[in-house]
């Protein structure tokens, strides 16, 4: 167990330089000079020049690369070209927003998607399955910014229990934050639910075929029993494969949620960061989140262990 | 159904109770579409920095009212001298800036040696460029000397860029601005909001707020919820969309079109074929259709142009007569030109929906005279570097912003490499001259010899959709200069 627990901590410490290089690389080949973009059109070459160098882009680029690699080794991300603050500082502002928010996301559509996924395998072809399965197949189709105006309409317009849009922060108490990332969170979850709810269908449908579930109906073990103690456990790893992507995908790729309702959340600082060319905040944000995959996939990995002895023993 | 109908109801009247009791509130929230990186109006070009800062916690020596008249600020009177070239300010007493800090004439002279120093970041760098030196002579009054006289300098002085900052703050003005206007800078939730609050020591008149929060409002699908729920009291600017009929019909709302100082263009690039040849300039102009571009590119709202002059502003000669819309006559031109068979061409559209929307329209038009555009979007980083400083491109869409920049066609390099003896003498001209009714002369020669030379195709004058709760008053009507000043506005119930 602790060689496979090194292995992986290497391999991911391996990817992460790779990444760090890939990332660095594509920043330096975008078009688009960042001090032009912040002076505009009327501006003088002299003083995008002068820019320049205050920035630091004109030192060479394998310095610039070992500098920012080093900075990062000791916590120090570098500073915003634009914002002109720390980096680490911006990431930690919207990390707040975006974590509580792909946290609340994945949990609920966590309750929703399992649920209903042993729910259509237990009644496999009759009339529940036909229906939560097709109305999963809607919620895997829906486009979530359309959903998430919808729900605006419906909730912040008409009804006025929520705001619109824009993120309170922390500091006025919990609740008042919360408020604001409900209508994004159940936008998020609900497509991932359905997702979900077809993998969690398929997996179990696979699983109840299995002899052993069989033999524990015929010993006279009751069927809700054999669904959640026998069948569910062992059909758990395909769906806490997918848990492990959707996490992933929840954090980074809340661009267009964040935009419809403005939060202030990662999704949007990239976004910014990368039409205002803030190449060291792109790069910081994205060494991130390759790092925040490489701990979910681990945590995924020993998951696996925990619902499968077999495995523990196997490793 | 019912339930929520009485939900409907209950809500409506709380709301209801809500104002009543809130009666001449002092707080605002205006949205607006782009966040500025930082708040430093001398150190970025980004229109957000001082559509917030901008006369509410900055100050010029001049400011501009809603019509982009000149009008005293920090420099209450000024005395020019025969020549031209000396100005005399009489500046303002008892002005503090936010931090304390009294105001002289010290920190005039900083702020404009500052912005023309030679490792200048200043994004206006030329509005300066006349000023020879600047000398105190005593608390309250500044002598600047130009190198020559320059019609236009109470005007620069105006812009955003020429705002009058301290020493002691200058280097963090970024993300804390200190100036000396009647809102100091309270917060910024980075990707959120930025916050002012009432500057109780202001020098000037009183102002009737006493916060008012700047929110970020990514897009008009966005917009139009925040309105209607109420979490966003004004747009200065709103987006233009399908969605405004949506706010237009609503009596709770406001909705006023102003215009701005955006000419809106089809830029060509003189300086390659077949552009360097006037009939091929002259047959694109007949084959737009201005109206069409309008409709599709600015939901119909906008001022047909006909040369590069805004049409508020008193110089203005309407030109858009000059090559109607006529498909049979581009042709013709472009068969006179050895086009016969037409050409095709690439046309680099920027992000906004202006030119992305725009450009769709005016590649149909120029199709149907034989014209065949490869539309490539790009980003507005790669626009400003390929396009505008690297020059590399056949045509773009884009609005020029700055305030009567008529001047641009008279810089031989900038990047639709435009070049005309007789336009660049009389500019040279204008600038030297003072005289309002002589500059208005010149003015209107420059936007002939542009009307019929036509190196660019003149579209429309950028609208300004401003929106706001009908309660409220004293919001811009147009944008001479784009800033939200808040120095007027208020609820009226």
């Amino acid at each position: 167990m602790t060689v496979f627990l090194l292995k992986r901590i290497l391999i991911g410490l391996v990817t992460l330089a790779l990444a760090s290089m890939v990332v660095f690389a594509i920043m330096e080949l975008l078009p688009g000079d960042p001090a032009r973009l912040m002076l505009g059109m009327n501006a003088t070459a002299e003083s995008v020049s002068a820019l320049r160098t205050q920035m630091g882009l004109d030192d060479p680029i394998h310095l610039r690369y070992l500098n920012w690699v080093g900075g990062m080794l000791v916590g120090d991300f570098g500073r915003s070209f634009t914002y002109s603050a720390p980096v680490i500082g911006l990431i930690a502002e919207r990390a707040v927003v975006s974590l509580p928010l792909a946290l609340i996301a994945l949990v609920l559509s966590t309750i929703i998607a399992i649920p209903v996924g042993i729910f259509a395998a237990a009644r496999r072809g009759r009339a529940g399955d036909t229906v939560s399965m097709g109305a999963a197949q809607i919620g895997v189709a829906v486009p979530n910014f359309w959903f998430a105006l919808m729900l605006v309409y419906v909730f912040a317009v008409w009804l006025q229990l929520v705001p619109a849009g824009g993120f309170p922060g922390w500091g006025g108490g919990i609740w008042p934050g919360l408020r604001a990332l409900i209508l994004p969170a159940v936008a998020l979850a609900l497509p991932q639910a359905a997702i979900l709810a077809r993998v969690t269908r398929s997996a179990m449908l696979e699983v109840l075929g299995e002899d052993y579930i069989r033999t524990a109906r015929a010993k006279g073990m009751p069927r809700r029993h054999v669904l959640w103690r026998h069948a569910l456990r062992n059909a758990m790893i395909p769906v806490l494969t997918i848990m492990g992507l959707q996490f992933a995908f929840l954090l980074a790729g809340t661009i267009i949620i964040e935009n419809v309702f403005y939060l202030p959340g990662l999704g949007r600082l990239v976004f910014q960061a990368i039409t205002q060319r803030d190449l060291i905040v792109v790069e910081g944000v994205v060494m991130l989140l390759v790092a925040s995959v490489i701990v979910i996939n681990l945590l995924v990995d020993l998951c696996y262990a925990l619902v499968d002895p077999r495995l523990r023993a196997a490793r | 159904m019912r339930i929520l109908k009485s939900i409907v109801v209950a809500t409506a009247l709380t709301l209801a109770m809500g104002t009543a009791a809130n009666a001449q509130r002092t707080d605002i929230v205006i949205g607006m579409v782009l966040e500025p990186p930082h708040l430093d109006p001398t150190a970025g070009a980004a229109a957000a920095i001082k559509e917030i800062g901008y006369q509410n916690i900055f100050e010029g020596l001049t400011r501009m009212n809603d019509s982009g008249e000149v009008l005293p600020a920090l420099a209450r009177s000024w005395e020019i001298s025969e020549d031209g070239t000396v100005y005399t300010f009489e500046l303002a007493e008892g002005v503090t800036f936010h931090d304390g800090t009294p105001f002289s004439a010290e920190d005039v002279k900083f702020s404009l040696d500052r912005a023309r120093a030679e490792d200048s970041t200043n994004p206006q760098k030329g509005l300066f460029a006349a000023i020879e030196n600047v000398e105190v002579i005593d608390d309250t009054t500044v002598e600047v000397t130009l190198s020559a006289p320059q019609g236009n300098f109470l005007f620069n002085m105006a812009w955003g860029e020429a705002a009058i900052v301290s020493e002691a703050s200058a280097g963090t003005n970024q993300e804390n601005p200190i100036g000396t206007g009647p809102f100091k800078f309270d917060n910024w939730a980075r990707g959120s909001a930025v916050t002012l609050t009432r500057y109780e020591e202001y020098w000037g008149d009183d102002v009737y707020l006493d916060r008012a929060e700047f929110r970020f409002v990514p897009d008009a699908a966005a917009a139009i919820p925040a309105l209607l729920s109420g979490d966003v009291h004004a747009m200065s600017n709103m987006p233009a969309g399908d969605a405004l009929s949506q706010i237009e019909n609503d009596p709770r709302f406001e909705v006023v079109i102003g215009s701005t100082e955006g000419e809106t263009i089809l830029s060509l690039n003189n300086a390659r074929e077949p552009f360097d040849d006037l009939r091929v300039r002259q047959a694109i102009a007949h084959a737009i259709n201005r109206d069409d571009v309008i409709a599709a590119a600015s939901s119909g709202l906008g001022v047909p142009i006909g040369s590069h002059m805004a049409p508020h502003n008193p110089a203005y000669v309407d030109l858009t007569d000059t090559y109607p819309h006529d498909p049979e006559r581009a042709r013709e031109l472009l068969a006179e030109a050895g086009h016969a068979d037409g050409f095709s061409a690439t046309l680099r559209l920027p992000p906004p929906p202006y030119a992305r929307d725009g450009g769709q329209v005016i590649a149909a038009q120029l199709r149907q005279v034989g014209i065949e555009l490869e539309i490539i979007p790009v980003e507005w980083a790669e626009w400003l570097s390929q396009v505008f400083t690297d020059k590399d491109f056949d045509m773009t869409i884009i609005s020029h912003v700055e305030p009567v920049d008529i001047g641009i066609y008279a810089r031989d390099d900038y990047y639709f490499q435009y070049s005309n003896e007789e336009f660049n003498a009389a500019y040279e001209e204008l600038t030297v001259t003072a005289d309002e009714d002589r500059r208005n002369e010149i003015f209107q020669d420059l936007q002939r010899i542009l009307a019929e030379d036509a190196p660019v195709g003149f579209l429309y004058q950028m609208p300004k959709i401003g929106v706001w709760d009908a309660r409220i008053e004293g919001m811009w009507e147009n944008w001479p200069l784009a800033v939200s000043d808040l120095s007027q506005v208020r609820w009226t119930e």
